[in-house]
């Protein structure tokens, strides 16, 4: 077994092929390439699409659209805003709000596909040990990052922020930023397993928390064909989400996977070579279990 | 599986020493923030925000770090400062001898801004108050020097109302002017024409925050003659009347007229020739 965890998808590709064992993570790619490539046509090309960066930004010279995890930390800060990034906070939180607060991680944030190239890394390389960080953390960052904006009155998080530090350089200048790139692969590689996002990410434990309503969710509508490979655990950022949902069938607990910290990055549904699972609603009931909504205890 | 009250009470306790230790360590982050910024905040003095900027701290409060600002300004004025620049990391700026600020009319950095950051309240360009200019080096300044360079006055979008060119006599060579360019702070905007005009090769003009560029009165401080204007007479004692040894029909007066005929009808009391006058003296 532990072969196969070093290559999870082995099976999944041997069954379905290549490109079906892949095609979530192409489109998420494709999804973040692309979005960035909208930033950046304007600078690079002259087209200006979207204007700013996933700070607060400008589509079409008309929709607004601001990250309400940096207004949240200005409100904190004690400053009183305009209405624009208001009104552009409450339509990203919105969006994530429908489709899942960590969809931000899985399909836009920058960090991912460092963290998520580590995450590979480690895995073929067979590396182990490092820090073990409490996935709860994050939370206590969280609020660490909003109760230092308040005593500093300003936007303190954001000095350091991989996430928006990273995206701005792409899209006006990196200076340093290189090497927080470096740092947070070379973290994610060495120190911990998914160590920065699924363990300390402030701004990621903010979306999570979007994410308490959301229909769009990943259910594993097919459990009962599961054969214990156990590769979705071995490919899932989150892999404490999933239990519930795939297990559940006993304590009557129904397959739609509501953890909060699930990206819906459809990883599982790639690798999983019996098909158990697939991009759902929260309110979907399958094979006559009602759907349970209990979230779990620890996020 | 019901667990028993010692199980609970162990599991409670585990729960609170980890809490209690993750909490710890984000603390111990946040005072590691806290003291990095500390040390990082504080504007250069050559880096000057956008118009509108609220101050320093409030602004550091405003700003999401989205450039928006930046993009929105048609002379590539601003910049956002990347991770390593000495300008808290994101935030707009510009550099005055690099590119200044042209004053557009419309102010689309101030329009473009999301967050207020940069003050709505900003409508009219000449209200802007992004720094002061100041004449810091006055042995190098060619108008100080008796020559005729006057670019920064020229270039100013505030001609004769930010910098004016007050005349001086030149005591070097005893028969010249000096014109000496003279920033007027209720007319400056900060825009940094002058600073980006000047032909030296390092500015004698330049623009600085306010607080680097400007010295303050005591709030004590009033200066007599105008509290003597305003209150139309003097405020300590009465103005004594001076009494020099005047020739009849003449006064005196201090605010700087000088000497006063009264009913001037041409007529002086002295002789036309001056002999007269010493004669007088030996008579008595
Ligand atoms: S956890 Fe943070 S860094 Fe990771 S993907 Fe989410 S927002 Fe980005
Ligand atoms: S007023 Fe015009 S030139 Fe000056 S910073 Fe704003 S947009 Fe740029
Ligand atoms: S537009 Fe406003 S919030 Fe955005 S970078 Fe400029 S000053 Fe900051
Ligand atoms: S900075 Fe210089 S050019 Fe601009 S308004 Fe002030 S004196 Fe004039």
């Amino acid at each position: 077994m532990s072969n196969t965890l070093l290559r999870p998808g082995a099976d999944a590709i041997a069954v379905k092929g290549w490109w079906s064992a892949h095609q979530w993570l192409i489109l998420r790619r494709i999804t973040q390439a692309g979005i960035l490539g909208l930033f950046l046509a304007g600078p690079l090309l002259g087209v200006w699409i979207i204007k700013g960066n996933i700070a607060s930004s400008l589509t079409l010279d008309i929709l607004p659209l601001s990250d309400p995890y940096l207004l949240l930390q200005s409100l904190f800060a004690g400053h009183w805003p305009e209405t624009t990034v208001v009104i552009g906070a409450f339509i990203v939180a919105g969006f994530y709000f429908l489709v899942g607060g960590r969809v931000y991680c899985g399909w836009i944030c920058p960090v991912n596909p460092i963290t998520d190239m580590a995450a590979w890394f480690r895995q073929r390389l067979n590396i182990k040990g490092g820090a073990r960080f409490p996935r709860q953390s994050r939370y206590w960052l969280l609020a660490m990052t909003l109760i230092t904006a308040s005593i500093s009155g300003s936007l303190l998080w954001e000095m350091v922020n991989p996430v928006t530090m990273i995206y701005r350089g792409l899209i006006f200048g990196m200076g340093m930023a290189w090497f927080l790139v470096l740092a947070l692969f070379l973290f994610d590689l060495f120190l911990g397993q998914r160590g920065w996002c699924s363990h300390l990410c402030p701004m990621g434990a903010f979306y999570s928390l979007l994410a308490f309503y959301s229909p769009l969710r990943v259910s594993a509508t097919q459990r009962e064909k599961c054969n214990d490979c156990m590769e979705c655990y071995a490919v899932c950022p989150e892999p404490q989400v999933i239990p519930p949902a795939l297990k559940g069938a006993e304590q009557g607990v129904g397959p739609v996977i509501t953890g909060i910290n699930c990206s819906n990055c459809g990883r599982c549904i790639d690798v999983c070579s019996k098909n158990v699972f697939q991009f759902s609603t929260r309110f979907k009931s399958v094979n006559n279990f009602s759907t349970v909504t209990k979230r779990e205890a620890m996020p | 599986m019901a667990k028993t009250g010692n199980e609970v009470d162990q599991y409670r306790r585990r729960f609170l020493i980890r809490s209690a230790g993750q909490a710890c360590g984000a603390a111990l982050l946040g005072i590691g923030l806290l003291t990095l910024a500390r040390q990082t905040y504080g504007l250069p003095a050559e880096a000057i925000r956008p118009p509108g900027a609220l101050a320093e701290t409030d602004f550091l409060a405003a700003c999401v770090r989205c450039g928006l600002c930046v993009r929105d300004c048609p002379y590539n004025t601003l910049k956002l400062s990347e991770l390593g620049d000495k300008v808290t990391t994101g935030t707009p700026y510009f550099i005055a001898r690099d590119i200044p600020c042209e004053m557009c009319d419309d102010i689309p950095c101030v329009v473009a801004c999301p967050t207020g950051a940069l003050d709505k309240k900003l409508t009219d360009i000449d209200d802007a108050r992004m720094g002061l200019a100041a004449l810091v080096d006055q042995e190098n300044c060619l108008n100080f020097l008796g020559l005729r360079c006057d670019i920064c006055y020229r270039v100013c979008p505030a001609i004769d109302k930010a910098i004016t060119l007050d005349t001086i006599h030149n005591p070097r060579t005893g028969k010249h002017t000096l014109f000496i360019p003279v920033v007027h702070s209720e007319a400056c905007t900060g825009c940094g024409k002058c600073e980006h005009a000047c032909i030296l090769p390092e500015a004698a003009i330049k623009v600085l925050p306010a607080r680097l560029a400007k010295g303050a009165p005591g709030q004590h401080y009033r200066l007599g003659w105008e509290e003597k204007q305003k209150a139309g007479s003097s405020l300590v004692a009465p103005d004594k009347e001076h009494k020099y040894n005047l020739p009849e029909g003449y006064r005196y007066e201090y605010e700087g007229q000088g000497l006063i005929k009264e009913n001037d009808s041409g007529e002086t009391p002295f002789s036309s020739n001056p002999l007269d006058t010493l004669n007088q003296g030996r008579q008595q």
